[in-house]
């Protein structure tokens, strides 16, 4: 459990680390926090010929209020999002999230712009980018393009980053007024991948009637699975409003898979459950 | 004496070093050896049809590649298949690996080329561009292909039935048929691994001028390891040593020797007169080391009115992997052990070991012994649930009381003895346990939880263990002249405190401060006699032979001061590392001065040895050393049992599952554990805490996933999941202390005592909580819920005491248990 030989570079500033990219392009990955990137470079499921390390480039390790929402820089920790009072101020579904992203140490090392590059479907943060309607940015040497949520993920481990290409930041738009959010998941133990994890955002009107019911869902795709549940619980209140229909109807448009942790069937039995828990718990905190 | 330090708790000496990084573990040691890897087999059963090395040999840093045809042509026993390490009569068919495949492979992980490079980043560089092509041959994965065996593992064992053996106290047959009642149960249990967070290694360095090698190992014995390197490489045991450096765990695995890269690594050392170094990863340790626990098990029990035992007959298939080099030792264990503290009536066992392509079997912390309470337990339930008595209450119907001690079961143990329990008060356990917990409320508040809906369940378990089995340790001991004690003994230490315990038994037998004494393990150049670190014999056999070996030191020690202060030994005490007279004090003499007047001198080199020098010394009338004396204050000495000593423990838990979700929550952990008089109650309880984590990763969460191409599926830590410290619950612990009338100290062990009740006290538990009987573990929320949907569709009925408001909607609440138990679909 060894990498196989690479060439290491380690930018200081952004120019730098473009142009560098640029040059080695295709056969470079970049290395952030590294703590999905080193274990598979060590069982050797990966060999790129460079590491492009972002590490230095501290213009990139920011998190900011900014455009209605939260900017999330390249080189922001899990932590740093986690315990930034004005993103959770402005989105609360940040923090909610975090907390249940592995465990503090690994929260340390990795960042969040990083767990959405590296998109893995069960990764919490890739539903709250899905959820938050959120977008990439992505630059070049050549360029910048702002790649929306729905078109970022586009299969387990595979984002729309290309060879050549750094993410230098995610925006995730907070949401409208009265709008309650919760993440909620089962997982084998404390601080592991979910086997169904639940990102949920409720908003109701003036008079607490629920207008808006969506979910976001990691484990039970291939990428993250973005649910819009308003139709089964419009217009209730939040005590009368029935989750669990909102639930069901959450399982007949999700089509999980069976892996060693957890049967297909049992998956499709935690989303109806969760997606039911994670509702309730938005709509309690936007009542 | 001064203050007695065995029974205290005292603080463990070696963990200074361990937790500021200074201890030094194998990969801390030959910063410049060599580096070796490995090509392992990514097939599970495949014949070597090619190695093409070709495309490894420009790679820069290469050294050596080896395959099987260089030991070979290297001579001697190198090439031999490894060792059969515990021959046993009803092992009729064993099997070996070689050191390096020959030409075919067992399972995934075999070793078949060994590459020897600079370091390891380039020795696997060169591994990976290493071919070999293999004609793949269909394996035997799992227990029911192994039965079936439709294929076979080893060609000229067509059954893949290694070993049977039966053994049978009683007429079986005749008190089942007479018995009242009677029952059956089909139990299955997956396999784990031991995972200490050090796998092994090997480091050899082989001092050519010499024609001496010095071997360090991550090995649980030392003394075994540096035979089996002499055997092998044809060198005389004088000029090999092996060292056991501190050892990050082994619990199990690292008492299986020699591993092929005990055997390689010494020898590439010789061949290239280079130092070679192997550290094995995690990876390699979960496909090339060893795994435990997979076994299928069926119980037939017959019973009285009162749920008295009578009758048990108890058959399983054992999986052992590719290989069988530690013979059969773990379904010996299950068979005897399975009997706990109960007498079982009549008694029948029989147990076939088979062979499958996967890891081998080789004994993990319990070994065995966690199947064979999961049987026992189990069926300790069931006979409560189908007669409507309490659980604890049936249990102690069947104890052996203390008046019935010693208990001769008329079985042979794994040792090759009578199965004979030396002491042990179960009763008293079970009160204690009761008591703990809380049994009567506990359950009651169990009732009233369910009646809010919530699922609790409350389980427990008792069990048996035998411990400190021989043939023997030794211990030497020297009072150097400076006072200061040192200890040696040849079992290896894995973390357990070896360090403190044995310091605080020499201390005491020659009284002196605990700061004096330093203990060494496992290093053969200091102690070449002994058998190793398992089966919780460590502080057993060398604790006693410390205390034996201390004993002769302060015999000398008060004979020799009896001469200088002209006073019968028999009035003389050792205190704070004085001699003194009893009652007078003042005539005294330090231990240091009595160490340097041990050793008549020619020479003095310090001011202290000046007092032994010949024209120092008074007495010219008898030789210097006498006839029956020898120069020096020590002592060697050793203790061999006559058979095992048995200690025992009881365990409850509660926990809670989630209706919905169906993951298991523990709300409480209870242990009553008897292991004799605690040497260091903080060191046992240390023990418990870690034994009941391994046992929680063994019940909820630990499994090796086998595909049926006998690819192991989760051979990381990714997913093969080790409970965290978040997973682990508080463990509330009492002991009891029933002294083994065997040994000196009257001690027994406790190392494995921790992990042997967790998969049945957690069915107990989880079976509580859920209304139906719960037969296979370890258990998972994903299998939980699947069981439910059966439990729903009627295809597991509710057990009787679940009452109307835990029934499934089968209701078939009064249906006899043993249907309930039958009716279950053989594990597979
Ligand atoms: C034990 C353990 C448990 C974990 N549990 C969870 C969990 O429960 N939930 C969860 O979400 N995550 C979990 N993780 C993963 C963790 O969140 C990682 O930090 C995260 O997935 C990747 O972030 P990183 O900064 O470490 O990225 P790295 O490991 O450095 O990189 C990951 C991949 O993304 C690419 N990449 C990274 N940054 C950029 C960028 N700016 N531009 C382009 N490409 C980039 C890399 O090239 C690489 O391919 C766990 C990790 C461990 C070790």
């Amino acid at each position: 459990m060894k990498p196989s030989p690479f060439a290491y570079t380690a930018p200081s500033s952004l120019d730098e680390a473009l142009a560098v990219l640029a040059e080695v392009g295709d056969d470079a990955k970049v290395l952030a926090g590294g703590q999905s990137l080193l274990p598979i470079l060590s069982m050797r499921l990966a060999a790129p010929a460079h590491l492009v390390d972002i590490n230095r480039i501290s213009e990139l390790a920011y998190v900011r209020v900014e455009d209605g929402g939260v900017r999330v820089g390249a080189l922001a920790r899990h932590v740093d999002v986690e315990r930034s009072t004005e993103a959770h101020t402005v989105l609360p579904l940040l923090r909610q999230a975090l907390q249940l992203v592995a465990h503090p140490v690994i929260r340390n090392r990795g960042t969040t712009v990083g767990s959405l590059a590296h998109a893995d479907p069960s990764g919490e943060m890739t539903a709250v980018l899905a959820l938050t309607g959120g977008s990439v940015e992505v630059v070049s040497s050549t360029g910048t393009r702002t790649v929306p949520a729905a078109e970022f993920f586009l299969g387990p481990l595979e984002s729309a980053v290309a060879g050549g290409e750094l993410a230098v930041s995610a925006h995730f738009p907070s949401f409208p007024e009265r709008t309650g959010t919760a993440f909620v998941e089962v997982a084998r133990r404390h601080g592991d991948y979910a086997m169904c994890g639940v990102a949920a955002a409720v908003t109701l009107d003036a008079d607490g009637a629920v207008v808006s019911a969506r979910a976001g869902y990691i484990s039970v795709g291939p990428t993250p699975v973005l649910l819009d549940l308003t139709a089964a619980v419009s217009g209730a209140s939040v005590t009368a409003a029935d989750w669990a229909a909102a639930g069901e109807l959450a399982q007949s448009q999700t089509e999980p898979e069976a892996d060693i942790h957890a049967t297909a069937d049992y998956r499709r039995h935690l989303v109806g459950v969760l997606t039911a828990r994670a509702l309730a718990e938005a709509a309690g905190r936007a009542a | 004496m001064t203050t007695r330090l065995f029974g205290e708790p005292v603080l463990r000496v070696e963990d200074v070093k361990l937790v500021t990084g200074r201890g030094h573990y194998l990969d801390d040691l030959g910063h410049d050896a060599l580096a070796a890897a490995f090509v392992r087999s990514p097939h599970a059963h495949a014949r070597v049809l090619d190695i093409d090395v070709t495309g490894a040999l420009d790679v820069d840093g290469l050294v050596a590649i080896y395959t099987y045809e260089d030991l070979v042509a290297s001579g001697g026993a190198v090439a031999d298949r490894l060792p059969l390490l515990i021959p046993h009569p009803a092992l009729h068919a064993p099997r070996t690996g070689y050191p390096l495949a020959r030409d075919e492979v067992n399972h995934v992980g075999e070793p078949v080329v060994m590459v020897v490079a600079r370091d390891r980043y380039v020795a696997e560089d060169a591994a990976e561009r290493i071919m070999v092509t293999y004609d793949f041959l269909p394996p035997v994965v799992g227990v029911a292909a192994a039965r079936a065996a439709d294929r076979c593992v080893h060609e000229d064992v067509p059954d893949n039935v290694a070993a049977h053996l039966k053994q049978e106290v009683g007429d079986v047959d005749a008190a089942m048929a007479a018995a009242p009642h009677t029952l059956e149960l089909d139990l299955s249990i997956e396999r784990s691994a031991s995972m200490p967070m050090e796998g092994k290694g090997v480091l050899a360095r082989w001092d050519a001028a010499e024609g001496s090698m010095r071997v360090y190992s991550s090995t649980q014995t030392s003394t075994s390891v540096r035979a089996a390197v002499a055997a092998r490489l044809g060198l005389p045991l004088s000029k090999v040593h092996c060292i056991a450096p501190m050892v990050g765990g082994g619990f199990g695995v690292k008492i299986m020797h020699p591993w092929p890269e005990e055997v390689l690594v010494p020898w590439a050392a010789r061949e290239l007169d280079r130092e070679v170094k192997w550290v094995e990863d995690r990876r390699e340790h979960f496909v090339s080391s060893a795994h435990e626990r997979g076994q299928l098990q069926t119980v037939q029990v017959g019973f009285d009115d009162e749920g008295r035992l009578l009758a048990l007959d108890v058959r399983f298939w054992h999986d052992n992997g590719a290989y069988t080099p530690y013979g059969i030792i773990v379904p010996i264990i299950t068979s005897t052990q399975l009997l706990g503290p109960y007498k079982p009536g009549a008694y029948r066992v029989e147990f076939w070991s088979l062979y499958t392509n996967t890891v081998i079997v080789t004994p993990y912390r319990g070994a065995g012994r966690p199947q064979a309470c999961f049987a026992m337990e189990r069926t300790m339930d069931a006979i409560a649930e189908s007669l409507g008595i309490d659980r604890a209450e049936v249990r102690a119907r069947n104890f052996i009381t203390p008046a019935e001690m010693p208990y001769d079961h008329q079985l042979t143990f794994q040792d090759g003895r009578p199965l004979i329990y030396d002491s042990g008060d179960f009763p008293a356990s079970l009160d204690k346990l009761k008591k703990l917990v809380g049994w009567e409320q506990t359950l009651a508040e169990v009732e009233a939880a369910r009646a809010e809906g919530r699922r609790i369940g409350v389980g427990l378990a008792c069990y048996v263990e035998g411990t400190g089995v021989g043939p023997y340790e030794g211990a030497h001991v020297v009072v150097e002249s400076s006072g200061k004690v040192k200890v040696a003994t040849g079992l290896t230490t894995q973390g357990q405190g070896h360090f403190t315990v044995f310091a605080q038994i020499a201390a005491d037998e020659l009284g002196v401060p605990l700061a004096d004494v330093e203990v060494v393990t496992g290093d053969t150049r200091r102690f070449g006699y002994a058998v190793g670190t398992f089966a919780s014999r460590a502080a057993v056999m060398s604790g006693n032979a410390v205390a034996l070996a201390s004993r002769k030191v302060r015999a000398k020690a008060l004979r020799i001061a009896g001469d200088a202060l002209e006073a019968d030994p028999g009035d003389l005490e050792i205190v704070d590392g004085v001699v003194r007279v009893k009652g007078s004090p003042a005539a005294s003499i330090p231990l240091a001065t009595v160490a340097v007047l041990s050793n008549p001198l020619r020479y003095a080199f310090d001011e202290a040895s000046k007092a032994a020098t010949q024209f120092a010394v008074g007495d010219t009338s008898g030789p210097p050393v006498r006839e029956d004396d020898e120069p020096g204050l020590e002592g060697t000495d050793y203790y061999s049992p006559v058979g095992a000593t048995f200690a025992n423990g009881m365990h409850a838990v509660v926990v809670e599952t989630d209706p919905e979700t169906a993951e298991i929550k523990v709300l409480r952990y209870c242990v009553v554990h008897d292991c004799g008089p605690l040497i260091n109650p903080m060191i046992v309880e240390g023990q418990v805490h870690g034994g009941v984590a391994q046992g929680v990763g063994g019940a909820l969460y630990e499994r090796m996933e086998y595909d049926e191409n006998g690819q192991l599926l989760n051979a990381s830590f990714m997913d093969f999941l080790m409970p965290y410290a978040s997973e682990i619950p508080h463990i509330e612990i009492d002991h009891l202390e029933t002294r083994s009338p065997l040994n000196p100290l009257g001690i027994k062990g406790a190392g494995e005592a921790g992990v042997i009740p967790s998969a049945a006290v957690f069915a107990s538990a989880i079976e509580d909580a859920e209304g139906f009987v719960i037969t296979a573990m370890p258990i998972s929320p994903s299998e939980l819920f699947e069981l439910r949907r059966r439990h729903v569709a009627g295809d597991i009925p509710s057990l009787r005491r679940a009452g109307s408001q835990r029934a499934g909607p089968d209701e078939v609440v009064a249906q006899d248990v043993v249907e309930a138990q039958t009716n279950q679909e053989k594990p597979t």
